[in-house]
Parts: C-alpha cells; sequence; structure tokens
C-alpha cells in the first residue's frame, strides 16, 4: 500500500458531496494524513486470516411472509421535501454524461 | 425536596413510584424545571419534550395505580438524538434532519417507555455519531456539567451531560467506537456498551452497521444494570439483534472481586499518560485487588492497529449508510438543475466536515482498486484484534484499562481530526471485538489550566454475552471506591 | 430480407437477463404488500422508505421460491449464500444502495431447456441467479412524452421499492429471436408453473434485457455487444432482436464498427435508438450487507425442496412430444393448460390410447370447449367415458359417425357412452350378412350408379356407401361396407 493521493474530487462524485476548491484541498491533506496512518494495517500479516463477516455470528435470521402494517400516506409524504398529488416529486432525472 | 428528587437514582425513583410514595408526575415537574434552569448553561438537549414527558408520567401513574410494577416507574430519560420517538424531532445532531419528525420509535427506546422511563428530551450528539467530543454538532454546543469550559466528550454528549447535571436519571447513548465510555468517563458517569446485538438497533440512525450498538449511561451502576435489562433482548425487526435469553443482571450485583481475574494489558500501559494518570490508574487497578482480584498481564498485540481498522470500516459502513439522505423523501433539500446536481447541494450544506471527511474516507476505501487493500484487510485485521480478546480472556475474566487517555479536554482543543480520532485508542479494540465494555468513575485529576478536578474511567470489558459479570463487578469497584461521590458537578445555583 | 433467408455468413450470439418479481405476500425486507397497483405510496413502511434508523429482516418465502427456481433448472444451490449492497444514487432507489448479491448468489449455473415452434429441443446454460430488492417507480414529466430525456421533473412512487425480485442472467448461448423467445416462455411456464412467480412482462413481474452481437459463423471470439432495453412483450423481444442483428450485421458489412452501449428498443419506429454509452461502468462499491447475516442452506432443505418439484414445462412436453407422438403444437397446447393436461393425462391412463386420446381431447372435444366457451376439464364429460368411448371405437363397436354424435351428446351431460350404446343400441352392424343384405338392396335401388361405376366412374361409390349407411341408420360398420361394396361392384 503506497501513499498514494486520493483523486478527492473524483470521491466527491460518487458520493454525491459539491466540495468548493478549498474543502478540496483541506480534506485532501486531511484524508491523506489518516491514510498514512491506516497505512500501518498494511505490516499485519493476515494471510491466513478470513474477514470478519459478522462479530457475532448468527446465520438465517428470516421472517415469515407476513403482512404488517403500512405508514399511512399523509404522514410519509407530509415530510417530502417536495410533493405532487401521491407523490415525490424530484428534479429532472439527467441520465448521466 | 425537588433537589433531592432530582439527584435520585433510577432505582430509587423506581421504588418509590412502585410504592405509591412518589408520583411520576411529581418527578417530571422537578425534572423539567430544573432542566429549564441549567439548559442555558449546559444545553444537553436539543428538544425539551414538556407535555409529552407529563403524558408520559400521566400514563405511568395511571398503570401504577392499576396494580402494575414497573421497572422504572417515572424514571426520567434523556434519549440520543440519533434514536428515533415518534413525534419528536429527531436531528442526529445535523442540518440535513433538523426539522425531520419521526413516525416510529426505536424498539430500544419504546422498552424503555414500556417499562416505565418518562422522555424529558432529545440529548444533543456529534453529528451522525461522529466524533468524541460533541463539537461536531451542527445544532448546539453542550457543556461539561463538571467544567463549563470543557467538552462533555462524545458522541453521546448531549446524554452524558444531561444526567451528570441531573436532567435526567438515565441518558440512551450509542457507541461505535467509544461514544458511551468516553463521555461517561468525562462527566463521571457509568457508561455501558453491550454485546453486539444484545440491544436492537432498528430505529437507531445507523452510524456503522457492524459497530454500533445502544447502551445506557447513567450515575450508578445498578441504573446502568436496570436500564440494561430493560431495553436488552431479540428483536425480530433488526436482523443483527442477538437471540439469546438475556439474564437479568440487576439482580447479580456483588460485593467483591474473589475468584476474580483481571486482565492488565502490556499494549495500554498507563505509564506515558503523565504521572498523575498513571498513579490514578494503578491506584485503580490496585483497589480491584484489595476487593480480591487476581491480576493477571495479558497481551492485546493487534490492539495498535485499532484506530486504523475502525477508521477504515466505519466509514466504509457509514458512507453506504448515509446515502439515503439526498433531498428525496425527507429532510433538507437545496434545489438542483437535476436531480444528481440536487443530491450534491443537498448533501453538501447539510452535512458538516466530520461527515464529509468520513463520507470521503469510507467511499474511497470501498471503491474499485481499493476495496481489497482497504475494506477487506481492515476487517482482517479486525478478525486478529477479536482473536487476541479471545486468547487473553482465556486466563482473565475481565480486562481492565482506561476509559480516555486524558479527562474532558477544553473545546477546540483538539482541532486536528486525527487528534479527536486518538481519543477513541482505548475504546475502539472492543468495539471492532463486539465486546461488552463499561466505563466506572475510578478518580480526579486536575491537569494543568483546568479550573477544578475533572473525572477519569476505567473501563472494564468481558467476554461476548458476559454483561451480568462485568455489572457485577463494576458495582462492586463501584461500592468500594465511591470516587464518582468526590464532587458534584459545577452548575449554576438554581433560582428556587 | 427476413431472418430465414439471411445468408448464414454471420451467426447471432444473444444472452437474455430477466428480471422477475417473485410472488410473496410481503416485500423483501419488510411487511408492506408485494402487489400489483394500487394507490401510490401506499404500500409503504419506515424500511423500503429507507427512513433513518430502519432495518431489513429477510422473507423466508422469497428465498424458498429462489432455491426451487434454481432446483428446476438445474443450478447448484451453494451452502453459503450473503446479500451485498450495490451503491449508487438514483431517485427510486431509497437507499441510495439496493440489497442484492454479488459473489455468492443463492444459486450458480443451471440450464434452461426449451424448445421452438417445431418442437426442436433446445439449452440455454444459466451464469446464475440472485435474490435482490425492486426499486420505485419514476414517471417522467414535462417532456410530452413520458420519456426521462426532456422531462423536466419526475415523480416516484415507492410501492414497488423492496419487492423481491430474481435476477436470471443467462449465458450467451442463444443464436436467434426465435431461440431467445422460446427460451423466455420456458422461463416463464417454469415460474409459473413452480408458483414462483406471476411472470407477466405487462404487469412488470417480468422485465428482460437482451446482449447481442454478431461474428462470422463459424468463429469462437465475441464480437462488441450492446445492451437492448425497454422491450414490453415478448412480441417486442422478438422484434427488438431482429432489428439489432440487421442493424449489427448492416454496420459491419459496410466496413463500420459496433459500440459498446446500451440501446433503447422503440415499439413504434420499430427500431432500436443510443441510450447512452456504456462510459465509466458504475463503481458500485459492492460489500457484505452489515444489516443482514449470512444465509445456510442446508442439504437436507434443498433435497426437500427438490423432491417436492413438479414435473416441469419442458419434461411435460417430452413425454408428450416424444412419449405420446403428439405434435409440437399439441404438445404446447397442454403444457399451458394445466386442466386440459390433467384431463388428457387421466384419458391416456384410462384407454392406454394415447392417439385416441389425442383425436378426442384435443379434437372434437377442444372443438366443443372453443365453440361453447367452455373448458374440457370444465365441461360434464368426464376422462372415465373418454376412455370408453375410447374402448368402443377399438373394439368397433360403434363406428367413428357414432362416436362423434356420442361426443356431442357427452358434452350435453349424457353421462356414459357405453349405456347410451346399449340402451339405444347404437352398436354398429358389423355382421356381414346383414351387411351384405343392405348392399343388396341399395344396388338394387340404384341400378343407373351401380351402371355407372362399370363404366369407370368411381367416384359413385361414395354414394353407394351413403345410402347403405342411411339405410342402415347409420350403424353399418362403413370399413365393412366399403369392402363389401366394392366386392360386389368388381364382381
Amino acid at each position: 500500500m503506497s501513499s498514494e493521493k486520493i483523486d478527492v474530487r473524483y470521491v466527491a462524485k460518487l458520493a454525491r458531496l459539491a466540495l468548493t476548491d478549498d474543502e478540496v484541498e483541506r480534506f485532501g491533506a486531511q484524508l491523506g494524513d489518516l491514510l498514512e496512518h491506516v497505512n500501518t494495517l498494511g505490516k499485519l500479516d493476515v494471510s491466513l486470516v478470513a474477514a470478519t463477516a459478522q462479530v457475532v455470528e448468527s446465520r438465517n435470521v428470516e421472517r415469515e411472509d407476513e403482512i404488517r402494517d403500512c405508514l399511512d400516506r399523509e404522514t410519509v409524504l407530509a415530510q417530502a421535501p417536495q410533493r405532487q398529488g401521491g407523490f415525490f416529486r424530484v428534479p429532472r432525472i439527467i441520465a448521466e454524461s | 425536596m425537588s433537589k433531592e428528587i432530582i439527584e435520585r437514582s433510577a432505582a430509587g425513583i423506581a421504588r418509590d413510584v412502585n410504592a405509591g410514595a412518589l408520583r411520576a408526575a411529581d418527578v417530571t415537574e422537578a425534572i423539567l424545571a430544573h432542566v429549564a434552569s441549567v439548559e442555558p448553561s449546559v444545553g444537553s438537549y436539543l428538544t425539551v419534550l414538556g407535555d409529552q414527558a407529563r403524558a408520559a408520567a400521566a400514563r405511568v401513574d395511571e398503570r401504577v395505580r392499576a396494580g402494575e410494577r414497573l421497572p422504572l416507574a417515572g424514571v426520567p430519560l434523556a434519549v440520543k438524538d440519533n434514536m428515533c420517538l415518534t413525534g419528536t424531532r429527531t436531528t442526529a445532531g445535523s442540518k440535513i434532519l433538523e426539522r425531520w419528525v419521526a413516525p416510529y420509535t426505536a424498539t430500544a427506546v419504546a422498552r424503555l417507555l414500556d417499562a416505565g422511563c418518562v422522555p424529558v428530551g432529545k440529548a444533543n450528539m456529534d453529528e451522525f455519531a461522529m466524533g468524541s467530543s460533541c463539537e461536531n454538532s451542527a445544532l448546539g454546543v453542550t457543556k461539561n456539567p463538571y467544567d463549563l469550559e470543557r467538552v462533555p466528550g462524545g458522541s453521546s454528549g448531549g446524554s452524558a451531560a444531561a444526567v451528570a447535571a441531573f436532567e435526567a436519571a438515565i441518558g440512551m447513548g450509542s457507541d461505535t467506537g467509544g461514544s458511551i465510555r468516553e463521555p461517561a468517563a468525562f462527566c463521571n458517569l457509568v457508561g455501558f456498551k453491550p454485546t453486539y446485538g444484545r440491544v436492537s438497533r432498528y430505529g437507531l440512525i445507523a452510524f456503522a452497521s457492524s459497530l454500533d450498538q445502544i447502551g445506557p449511561l447513567t450515575r450508578t451502576v445498578e441504573d446502568a444494570a436496570l436500564a440494561y435489562d430493560a431495553m436488552a433482548g431479540f428483536d425480530p425487526h433488526d436482523s443483527t439483534s442477538v437471540d439469546r435469553d438475556a439474564e437479568p443482571t440487576a439482580g447479580a450485583l456483588r460485593a467483591d472481586l474473589r475468584g476474580v481475574k483481571v486482565g492488565i494489558v502490556k499494549e495500554f500501559s498507563t505509564a506515558a499518560l503523565g504521572a498523575e494518570v498513571n498513579a490514578l490508574y494503578e491506584k485503580a487497578y490496585a483497589d480491584l485487588q484489595a476487593l480480591g482480584a487476581e491480576l493477571v498481564d495479558v497481551e492485546l498485540p493487534t490492539a495498535e492497529h485499532g484506530l486504523a481498522t475502525y477508521y477504515l470500516i466505519a466509514p466504509a459502513e457509514c458512507s453506504s449508510n448515509l446515502a439515503r439522505f439526498d433531498g428525496v423523501r425527507y429532510g433538507l433539500r437545496v434545489d438542483g438543475a437535476d436531480v444528481h446536481d440536487m443530491y450534491e447541494k443537498t448533501r453538501a450544506a447539510g452535512f458538516g466536515p466530520e461527515v464529509k471527511r468520513r463520507i470521503l474516507i469510507g467511499t474511497y476505501a470501498l471503491s474499485s482498486g481499493y476495496y481489497d487493500a482497504y475494506y477487506v484487510r481492515a476487517q482482517k485485521a479486525r478478525t486478529l484484534i477479536a482473536r487476541d480478546f479471545e486468547r487473553a480472556f482465556a486466563s482473565c475474566d475481565l480486562i481492565a484499562c482506561p476509559a480516555a487517555s486524558s479527562p474532558a479536554f477544553a473545546f477546540n482543543a483538539k482541532s486536528d481530526p486525527y487528534s479527536m480520532y486518538l481519543m477513541d485508542f482505548y475504546t475502539i479494540p472492543m468495539s471492532l471485538a463486539g465486546l461488552p465494555a463499561l466505563s466506572v468513575p475510578c478518580g480526579w485529576t486536575t491537569p494543568p489550566g483546568a479550573s477544578r478536578p475533572l473525572p477519569m474511567g476505567l473501563q472494564l470489558t468481558a467476554p461476548l454475552f458476559k454483561e451480568r459479570e462485568l455489572l457485577a463487578a463494576a458495582h462492586a469497584y463501584e461500592q468500594a471506591t465511591r470516587h464518582a461521590e468526590t464532587h458534584k458537578p459545577a452548575l449554576p445555583e438554581a433560582r428556587s | 430480407m427476413s431472418m430465414s433467408e439471411r445468408p448464414s455468413k454471420w451467426e447471432a450470439v444473444i444472452g437474455i437477463e430477466c428480471h422477475v418479481e417473485l410472488k410473496t405476500k410481503s416485500k423483501m425486507f419488510c411487511g408492506c404488500p408485494n402487489e400489483f397497483g394500487g394507490e401510490p405510496n401506499t404500500k409503504v413502511c419506515p424500511v423500503c422508505l429507507a427512513l433513518p434508523g430502519a432495518l431489513p429482516v429477510a422473507n423466508r418465502e422469497a428465498i424458498r421460491h429462489m432455491i426451487a427456481a434454481g432446483l428446476a433448472f438445474g443450478a447448484e444451490i451453494p451452502a453459503f449464500s450473503k446479500f451485498d449492497r450495490k451503491n449508487y444514487f438514483y431517485p427510486d432507489m431509497p437507499k441510495d444502495y439496493q440489497i442484492s448479491q454479488y459473489d455468492m448468489p443463492l444459486t450458480q449455473g443451471g440450464v434452461v431447456r426449451y424448445w421452438l415452434e417445431d418442437g426442436t429441443l433446445k439449452a440455454c446454460r444459466l451464469t446464475r441467479i440472485h435474490l435482490e430488492e425492486d426499486t420505485g417507480k419514476s414517471t417522467h414529466a414535462g417532456s410530452g412524452d413520458g420519456r426521462i430525456a426532456g422531462s423536466t421533473y419526475s415523480l416516484v412512487d415507492f410501492n414497488r421499492a423492496g419487492v423481491p425480485l430474481m435476477e436470471c442472467v443467462s449465458e450467451p448461448d442463444i443464436r436467434s429471436a426465435d431461440e431467445a423467445v422460446g427460451y423466455l416462455e420456458a422461463l416463464r411456464r417454469t415460474l409459473q408453473q413452480l408458483g414462483v412467480s406471476d411472470v407477466k412482462m405487462e404487469e412488470g413481474s417480468l422485465r428482460c434485457d437482451a446482449n447481442v452481437s454478431i461474428r462470422p459463423a463459424g468463429s469462437e471470439a465475441f464480437g462488441t455487444k450492446t445492451e437492448i432495453k425497454n422491450m414490453n412483450s415478448f412480441r417486442s423481444v422478438h422484434r427488438a432482436i431482429e432489428s439489432e442483428i440487421a442493424r449489427q450485421i448492416a454496420l459491419v458489412e459496410s466496413g463500420q464498427r459496433v459500440i459498446q452501449e446500451t440501446r433503447g428498443w422503440d415499439e413504434v419506429k420499430g427500431t432500436t435508438h443510443s441510450m447512452r454509452s456504456k462510459e465509466q461502468a458504475h463503481d458500485y462499491r459492492y460489500f457484505p450487507d452489515p444489516d443482514l447475516v449470512p444465509m445456510e442452506v442446508l442439504r437436507s432443505e434443498v433435497d426437500a425442496l427438490r423432491a417436492a418439484l413438479p414435473e416441469l414445462p419442458v419434461a411435460r412436453f417430452e413425454r408428450y412430444t416424444a412419449g405420446f407422438g403428439l405434435d409440437a403444437k399439441q404438445a404446447t397446447q397442454l403444457v399451458d393448460n394445466a386442466e386440459l393436461a390433467g384431463f388428457f393425462d387421466a384419458v391416456v391412463t384410462a384407454s392406454n390410447n394415447p392417439k385416441q386420446a389425442t383425436n378426442f381431447v384435443l379434437g372434437d372435444l377442444s372443438r366443443l370447449a372453443n365453440e361453447t366457451g367452455t373448458g374440457v376439464a370444465q365441461s360434464k364429460v368426464q376422462p372415465a367415458h373418454v376412455a370408453e368411448l375410447i374402448a368402443l371405437v377399438d373394439a368397433k363397436t360403434i363406428n367413428s359417425k357414432i362416436a362423434k354424435e356420442l361426443v356431442a351428446r357427452m358434452w350435453a351431460g349424457e353421462g356414459s357412452p357405453k349405456s347410451i350404446v346399449e340402451r339405444e343400441g347404437l352398436a354398429q352392424t358389423s355382421d356381414p350378412g346383414a351387411v351384405e343384405n343392405f348392399i343388396a338392396d341399395v344396388l338394387a335401388a340404384n341400378e343407373k350408379s351401380v351402371a355407372d361405376y362399370k363404366a369407370g366412374k368411381t367416384n359413385v361409390m361414395g354414394f353407394l356407401v351413403g345410402q347403405v349407411m342411411k339405410a342402415s341408420k347409420g350403424k353399418a360398420d362403413p370399413q365393412l361396407v366399403n369392402q363389401l361394396m366394392k366386392e360386389k361392384l368388381e364382381a
């Protein structure tokens, strides 16, 4: 694990976070700093170890196929940032170019 | 009368309300009056639940009159604001949820209310539980009741301050890397994080799913045991909740530690923490011994990698958990030219810098080309840490170490993010291994610059599912040393 | 030039990716109803709406459906499986990640065996079948045609969000539009029979995309493929694939290259159009979902589900064609009508005569069914009685004309043909002596026809036979009449 520079703008795009130029620089430095510390993990011998799937071993936690109460629609839509009739309204979805 | 009520333990209040000697309504009024008087100084609560509290108290009184005996009858409760409670503003300390009102109640909260608790308010916290001082809250400032110039710790800072300032007898907190234990240590409280899976996460706004656990902050171990007993247990709404009978802990508290082996961790030596702090912990270990415990040296060789491991896994999970805050269905929306633009602007305006940092690092750790080197490797390191504990517990029953490396620090003292992350050094490994752990007051120290003595916490950790043994031992230590009683919080005089 | 005339210079290579909504009462990770239709946003809860703090819990029935489907296609059911998060932002995805399966799906491999209209049996291998949750639905407004391009805003309904979805990915073993439709039909028939899904494209419970490429016939290398979306019926799938194959061939033959891209099928124009180039593939950042625990599928459960599998469509098709000699059309008719097939099978078992069973059930009875609007299996006719009828015909007790009359009377509810025949003395006359008498009478009454016959107009015999049948009130054995009549005329 070499010390690489994070492409902050690319990661911010993936995470849908608009960043100012100042933030790109500041976060870039802070995250680079964190990665320096995190890179110590490279020293560990993990060759014979399995990744933790979950901390407490559980299997097959499932529920019966039964119907339960839904939320009342007015409750649901009352806090919608924008609604139209019974729908949530969002700005146009442009397929990415 | 008022002053005495507000300082009483949960156990005491419940006993008297159940016996008919006290009404939940009276407790509630006293607490609400006290809250009004100290909140301007302490700022524990983002929302005070006046009418809702009174209504809940009235119901408790009704039930008790009808013959029910409720384990936590009339006990005033602070609910961390990342836990949903129907009809209350639930913000997670963030602008993105500043006005969101929860339409459902978290299972753990519901269980405490059903046990008789009266919800007093929604407590302040570091935004989305990311932080160790409560300074990352976007909606308010909370001060340490033991020194108003200092932080209460985080991320459950508001719950800690509320209980320390007598604004509640039980605070509900959540702990991902230390967020219950550290603020408890800073505020002279007992802070308990159960085994992962013991308490339902349904209704807890997720930070890191494989680490988050709800637990109590209280003034006594007995109160923590009562609160835990009421909230723990399998929940069919949470696939990660453990279906395993939770044996009641409140009746199993003990007076000594005879026959108990306590492990002292080589890697957690307190020698480098300064003479006063070092002496404090050496005394704490000696006190355990005086109670009959046998001290054993243990090693946790991978613990030093705890921080690195945690700061890859937690952000990775949170980057995914926080994706839903997108301005579509609830919460803040900032309009944009198209929906993706809206997402970017909404999240930029709604999230604070620490949250953004963690989303970025988490997204990076999961991204193509880096997933194996970062996320998977961290999950493997996690396995090693868990194994270290297993090996250690082969030769001891409990592990003792500090809850934090220092007492509460001043506001803005840790402006560099990494220096703040270091506050979790002692608490993170237990979280990674899912172990039950708590902090119990173990003494006072006056660091340079401090105007008064500040509390510190002893962290005790037990093997998976051994809550009973853990609380029993903590109780013995607490009763023998009574450190919490040495100093009172530095609250302004109540206007009577 | 139609596909069947296409020069065999090119070979089409096609893979199909289907999304099938599973038939369960409730959604995949919450208890909201899994139903088509309804007022928008009335079937939602904190979980499927992704409110803060909500958590998923897996639907046991959906998992069982998946395993049954996998077994039906001969897939391997690994001992362990898990859910992963597929992270991307889209307004119809409440969590902005989809709970899906990445590297440990519930089933691996398998084969879909299917048949073409002419009865040829084919097979298409499956890459995998995995379980995931469906998204909500968005409608786009402001562009005038409901399309996303040019719209100014969208409306989102989350009723469908969280419905359990089976994603079924095939290997590119398909070579034509006909095969693609055959594959889809087999998939549909099997899943419907298992009760795993309604599989209705018009309701959205089956959605599919096709990956299409071409290569020189005989080549092993793969050409550049395009992904075709927006096909709303099996007919669209057929037209779209043919259109795309033709487009790619034309491109390549004119010296151009096929661009890897997603293309949408336009039902009205009858062509595909480019939707977006498959640029930077999404970085989905798959990781195991920490809110869910792994699934361990016990061998005993797999064995029990396998043992409970019914006789599946392709097996029945083979039984009807190879076993009973039905043609593809007849066999398909039976495969698609469980009740008719049940009736048919009962008749075959009782009569031991598949050929006659076919004649009566798929011939006469089906005709009556079409005319009256009542299904064969819902009619008053009982399989045992049809078997009786077949026995009577086989034993030559009655002739085919009487048999047809009896069919009509059975349909009307008159019951056992055997008892009708006995009661009314409808047994055909097979006694040569009696027949000869009839013949003698008819020949005597029709001297002119006899003379015509001897003069070479042999077709006159039909008329004469008819007269014998009339005289015998239809009961004479027509074969015998023909045989003896001929002898007499030739004498």
